[in-house]
């Protein structure tokens, strides 16, 4: 766990570019790529003391930081394993067989939809459609995206993610599979 | 083969990258338009090329940009709208990761015909690996001059940044993008005024989506006429159709508008005909959004003319027997597919999407999913049936943003036309719970697995 909540330099670096991108005045607008950068920075989730932190560097009220990071799907208000498996359960992956994929994967996990594993692996999410129709069934985890899954592709999945034992985060380097 | 203005060169090894893509002519339409052509020519070609809004609406291009104010001493923006998250929509993320510098030409010369200094491309926060490749095309354009300052000694500036979202689908209408922008929530904003008044910052603004703002590259290119000349009366040019769901070539394909629907389903060109050779049952054409059709009213228009992939044809007899060309998220569904448990799904999805300041959408949504939920679970009556109708009548045309009208129309259609599907779902009562939310897992056609009840 870290235990300090603040930046390091290069990350205040890439915060104070981000900043730089609009007009003198309007930091508020970097509220969402910084509370992206934080939740990959403090093991995923944010906390109320890192949406303060947030909030102090952008001279923004606590509050305008916990409305934002309340309304988007992508921010984790509650601590989540390293690997959080986001499965896409709308339209095309549900046609697909998104159901089979997230039964699946509550039987080989030992948990429901929402929970994290005890050993703070894998977290299980649903989600609304996440733009890959034409892939389904999909999930993601991390930034990167699984497609045209089968549940002999979920098992190596999962197989895979607890051999690397690594955090995923949105900012992980992707492999391009297929469109 | 219909021409490809958008995908010509997407198989081209190396095409993301700027070398490439220069050698392939790419930056083309930024030299002429700068060096060659005041802003408002730019404007006028593509007012001339008919363009219309390729993220759902349908607006045409050429007229909203012709509304944006310019007042003395106030910067305007353009900003491109990739925050892609119609159900069943996945093209811009294809366009975006196989072509970043088609999009980033097509800003420039945008930016340019409006007189905008700064520029931003919204995209959804799930598509953080497209944000990587637009950042790493957006450097390598710096470098080349493309952008920055006096952009190939024209004496034009512009800057050019991505913004990722945080997950939601209301991102996508364009004053709650501009909310986000500004790091807010998504909560639409009430217009008049609109963005091209008063948008980002205040300031005026024009929101295009990304397919959109690619097209103005071959529109400035080969000029409009050249554009219009393709396609059938108001629907010119080519679009990107996202097909999906139980077809046997699911993927992206650049039609030229005008293509027949049946065509499109069943040539090995396009989708290649149904999954498993099983029977079609219904497609939703342009995004989870429009209205569903059965399989006789998306081949053919209640007149009996076959039905084509134009705004105006799949837009034919009105929401009574017709759809719309929306997204291009085309969801094909086999004669397996349970109809009252798809729209159990999509309302879920609004509901879920809701950004919670209209009571009539909030509410509605929530309420339309319970009683949906109920009719699948087997605990449904004929009045739920009706209830849901009157419900999402409600909802339509009464909320600040068409999210509301969104829910409604997949409820409003599913009812119209399979509603003798809801009442089987009534009659049996908690023995539906047997029927699979899908048949083919037990490999029954839908009369089979009813009657077996």
């Amino acid at each position: 766990m870290t235990t300090e909540i603040k930046f390091n330099a290069e990350t205040m670096a890439t915060v104070q570019q981000i900043i730089a991108r609009y007009p003198a005045g309007k930091q508020k607008s970097a509220l969402l790529p910084v509370l992206h950068i934080a939740q990959a920075e403090f093991d995923g989730w944010l906390s109320p003391e890192v949406m303060d932190y947030v909030a102090s560097i952008l001279n923004l009220q606590p509050i305008e930081v916990y409305e934002v990071a309340s309304f988007y799907s992508m921010y984790n208000l509650k601590p989540v394993g390293k690997c959080l498996l986001e499965v896409c359960r709308t339209s095309s992956c549900w046609l697909r067989g998104a159901e089979d994929v997230v039964k699946h994967i509550e039987k080989r996990l030992g948990i429901k939809e929402g929970e994290t594993t005890t050993d703070g692996m894998f977290t299980l999410k649903t989600v609304e459609c996440l733009g890959s129709c034409g892939t389904a069934p999909m999930l993601m985890c991390g930034a990167q995206f699984h497609e045209n899954l089968t549940l002999e592709k979920v098992d190596a999945l999962l197989d895979n993610l607890r051999r690397e034992n690594k955090r995923k985060t949105y900012f992980d380097d992707v492999v391009i599979e297929s469109y | 083969m219909g021409r490809k203005l958008l995908t010509e060169h997407i198989n081209v090894p190396g095409i993301q990258g700027y070398e490439v893509y220069r050698k392939m002519g790419g930056y083309a339409s930024v030299e002429k338009a700068v060096k060659t052509m005041k802003p408002e020519e730019v404007v006028e070609e593509v007012k001339k090329s008919g363009l219309r809004g390729r993220g759902g609406a349908g607006f045409p291009t050429g007229m909203k940009w012709s509304f944006l104010a310019k007042p003395e001493g106030v910067p305007r923006y353009l900003v491109c709208n990739a925050d892609e998250s119609e159900p069943g929509t996945f093209k811009d993320r294809y366009l975006m990761s196989r072509l970043p510098h088609l999009l980033i030409e097509g800003m420039i010369t945008s930016s340019y015909a409006l007189g905008a200094n700064t520029s931003y491309i919204y995209v959804r926060g799930e598509y953080y690996y497209v944000i990587a490749i637009l950042e790493k095309a957006i450097a390598e354009a710096y470098a080349a001059g493309w952008l920055g300052k006096n952009i190939q000694g024209s004496g034009y500036d512009l800057d050019l940044y991505v913004q990722p979202g945080g997950g939601a689908y209301i991102c996508g209408e364009e004053t709650a993008l501009l909310e986000s922008l500004e790091g807010k929530r998504g909560n639409p904003r009430i217009k008049p005024p609109f963005p091209a008044i008063a948008g980002l910052y205040g300031c005026p603004t024009v929101v295009n989506n990304v397919e959109t703002i690619a097209a103005v590259v071959p529109i400035v290119n080969q000029g409009g006429d050249a554009y219009a000349a393709i396609g059938i009366g108001k629907s010119t040019g080519t679009k990107l159709i996202s097909a999906s769901g139980h077809i046997k070539k699911p993927g992206i394909y650049e039609i030229e508008l005008g293509v027949p629907v049946e065509e499109f389903i069943y040539s090995d060109e396009y989708c290649g005909g149904i999954l498993n050779d099983k029977k079609l049952k219904a497609v939703v054409a342009g995004g989870s959004s429009v209205p569903i059709l059965p399989t006789d009213l998306i081949l053919k228009t209640a007149a009996g003319e076959p039905r084509l992939m134009t705004y105006e044809s799949l837009a034919d007899g009105g929401f009574a027997t017709g759809t719309m060309l929306g997204s291009g998220g085309f969801i094909v569904m086999d004669e397996t597919v349970s109809i009252p448990k798809n729209l159990w799904n999509f309302t879920r999805f609004y509901h879920h999407e809701s950004c919670g300041q209209c009571s009539p959408c909030r509410e509605g949504t929530g309420w339309m999913e319970k009683i949906l939920h109920k009719i699948v679970d087997g605990h449904g009556s004929l009045e739920d049936i009706d209830l849901l109708w009157e419900l999402q009548r409600k909802i339509e045309g009464n909320t600040i943003c068409p999210l509301g009208d969104a829910a409604a129309w997949p409820v409003a259609s599913a009812i119209r036309h399979f509603r003798a599907e809801f009442e089987e779902y009534v009659k049996h009562g908690e023995k539906i719970k047997d029927v699979k939310y899908y048949f083919h897992t037990n490999n029954m056609d839908p009369a089979a697995a009813y009657s077996s009840l």
